[in-house]
């Protein structure tokens, strides 16, 4: 199966690869199973005007799911929670031209970000 | 002369349990039925059938010659898939009437044996397919067990394809012949790797494939017991050619590259396996001596040096893949397979799916340098380090995590 150039890209050169240091102003969405063949971990960081001023992942998985990852922190970045949330898994699918087998990458990337913002909002709400 | 194999240092070919190159050897010895000694081996009645029938049978004799058999227990096939075939249906098929209704396997036998049993079952056969222990091999009380008065055929692979494991042919050579039952087996990823002696290991039905001993594809051979007589219904009609068992006119050319090829193996096979196991050892010391919590599938001795299925843990196998595009290897993971389901081989093993996951297949054979191997070695550890510096999993496991208490959410 032939990866499509921008899917190369973002395996070869993964933006925003890494961890960021848990505290209240960020938020940590763990999605997928090992035994499924994908994990993606994506982390935000927020500010008070609620932009995402960093985000990271770590992905195990196919070059597809470490692209999709990959590609939504770059996306999230600089957004507003409510632009991030509103990113579709075929936005994803469209720009790296994911094959029909690898669109499920691409809905983990937007459960990621879902999940990351989901985990973001209830902190804000617990120290609230 | 023929060319040799190629070396490429940005393609390096590691995947000689899917097919192997032609030995140069082979395709010379090939050359002249194609142009000058074209004739129909069959045809029996003048100089040019005559030269060709020649070739044929010392080719078969060749083949022969590498199992212990007779010349005159093999035929030829278009390969090991149709050997499978014609092996379980036309035996099923054929002594069906006398109450032989039973066939054991095994659940990790390639593909072409397991659709086969899988047929046969819906045509009214009972088909028992043995477990394996967490080692790839099977339990040789568990197949006395099975063992029925309708039992037909145990039909068990030497050396899985996957995982390179030696089932103990022996042994169930002898358990077979005491219980009266037929014993086949799936033998091209082992011939002209490992000695095979028909006769010492009491095999009654043994599969050959021409394109996994650098034979070209499209050519194989089985071998049919002739004392006590094994007798198969053919699956393809017309001329009896090959005792009846299989019509249509013989390829010379195919058949004489198989001869050779077998011929070749026969000859070198000692040194051959010798030099193989070096250069399994020199690549696995290279590997773990960068990387830890990388395992072995299948037993550690029993098994075909130039096998190597190897989880690399916490890195998912087709994503190691994309980063090892000079290495031509297959991996365990199906990723891409609409199921997302790990090798059913390893799932037999009771490799845990993750582990599954994340396992390369490294076949080294005749023409494989120790320099590549280097370079196959530099490129996956390379790759490994790279993926795991990004693994949510390696992370996890590293800060003491156990994974296995983690809720995931399976998609």
């Amino acid at each position: 199966m032939a990866y499509s150039n921008k899917v190369i890209d973002h395996y070869e050169n993964p933006r925003n690869v890494g961890a960021i240091e848990e505290g209240n102003d960020t938020g940590t969405g763990l999605v997928g199973a090992p035994a499924c063949g994908d994990v993606m971990k994506l982390q935000i960081k927020v500010d008070e005007s609620g932009k995402i001023t960093d985000a990271k992942f770590k992905t195990f998985g196919c070059g597809s799911a470490i692209a999709s990852s990959s590609l939504a922190t770059e996306w999230i970045k600089g957004k507003t929670i409510e632009e991030a949330s509103s990113i579709k898994n075929s936005d994803i699918a469209e720009y790296l031209a994911l094959p029909p087998v690898k669109i499920h990458c691409s809905i983990l990337a937007q459960d990621a970000i879902q999940s990351a913002i989901e985990n973001y909002k209830s902190k804000q709400q617990q120290s609230a | 002369m023929t060319e040799t194999v190629k070396q490429d240092m940005n393609h390096i070919y590691l995947d000689y349990q899917a097919t192997t190159p032609c030995d140069p050897r082979v395709v010379e010895a090939m050359m002249p039925y194609f142009t000058q000694k074209f004739g129909n081996p069959h045809s029996r009645v003048h100089h040019h059938a005559w030269e060709a029938e020649e070739a044929v049978e010392n080719a078969r004799a060749q083949v022969a010659s590498l199992i212990g058999a007779d010349p005159k227990e093999v035929i030829f096939t278009s390969g090991a898939t149709e050997s499978n075939n014609l092996a379980l249906k036309g035996a099923a098929q054929f002594y069906k009437s006398r109450g032989k209704t039973h066939i054991i396997t095994c659940v990790t036998e390639h593909k072409c044996v397991l659709d086969t049993c899988r047929h046969l079952g819906l045509d009214g056969f009972d088909i028992t397919y043995l477990p394996v222990g967490s080692d790839g091999l099977i339990n040789l009380d568990d197949l006395k067990a099975a063992i029925r008065p309708e039992t037909l055929m145990v039909s068990i692979m030497a050396a899985n394809n996957e995982i390179g494991v030696l089932q103990p042919l022996r042994e169930i050579g002898a358990i077979c012949r005491e219980a009266g039952v037929f014993f086949h087996t799936d033998a091209a990823q082992a011939v002209g790797k490992i000695p095979m002696d028909v006769n010492e290991m009491n095999i009654d039905l043994l599969s050959i494939s021409g394109h996994k001993i650098y034979a070209p594809k499209g050519v194989g051979a089985l071998y049919v017991r002739r004392r006590p007589r094994v007798r198969l219904n053919p699956l393809i009609n017309g001329g009896g050619q090959e005792r009846g068992m299989r019509s249509g006119t013989l390829s010379p050319a195919l058949c004489v590259g198989l001869g050779e090829a077998c011929a070749i193996a026969e000859r070198e096979m000692a040194a051959e396996q010798k030099r193989t196991t070096e250069l399994k050892d020199f690549f696995m010391n290279k590997l773990t001596s960068e990387l830890e919590d990388i395992y072995i599938n299948g037993h550690p001795e029993h098994r075909l040096a130039g096998c190597l299925n190897i989880s690399f843990a916490y890195v998912e196998g087709e994503g190691l893949m994309m980063g090892i595009k000079n290495l031509s290897l297959s991996s365990g993971s199906a990723c891409t397979s609409a199921s997302l389901e790990p090798s059913y081989v390893l799932r037999a093993l009771g490799v845990e799916e993750e582990l599954a996951h994340t396992s390369l297949r490294i076949g080294i054979g005749r023409f494989t340098t120790k320099e590549e191997l280097e370079v196959a070695a530099d490129s996956i550890i390379k790759t490994v380090k790279k993926l795991r510096d990004m693994s949510p999993l390696y992370e996890m496991a590293k800060a003491g995590i156990d994974l296995k208490s983690i809720q995931w959410a399976a998609h």
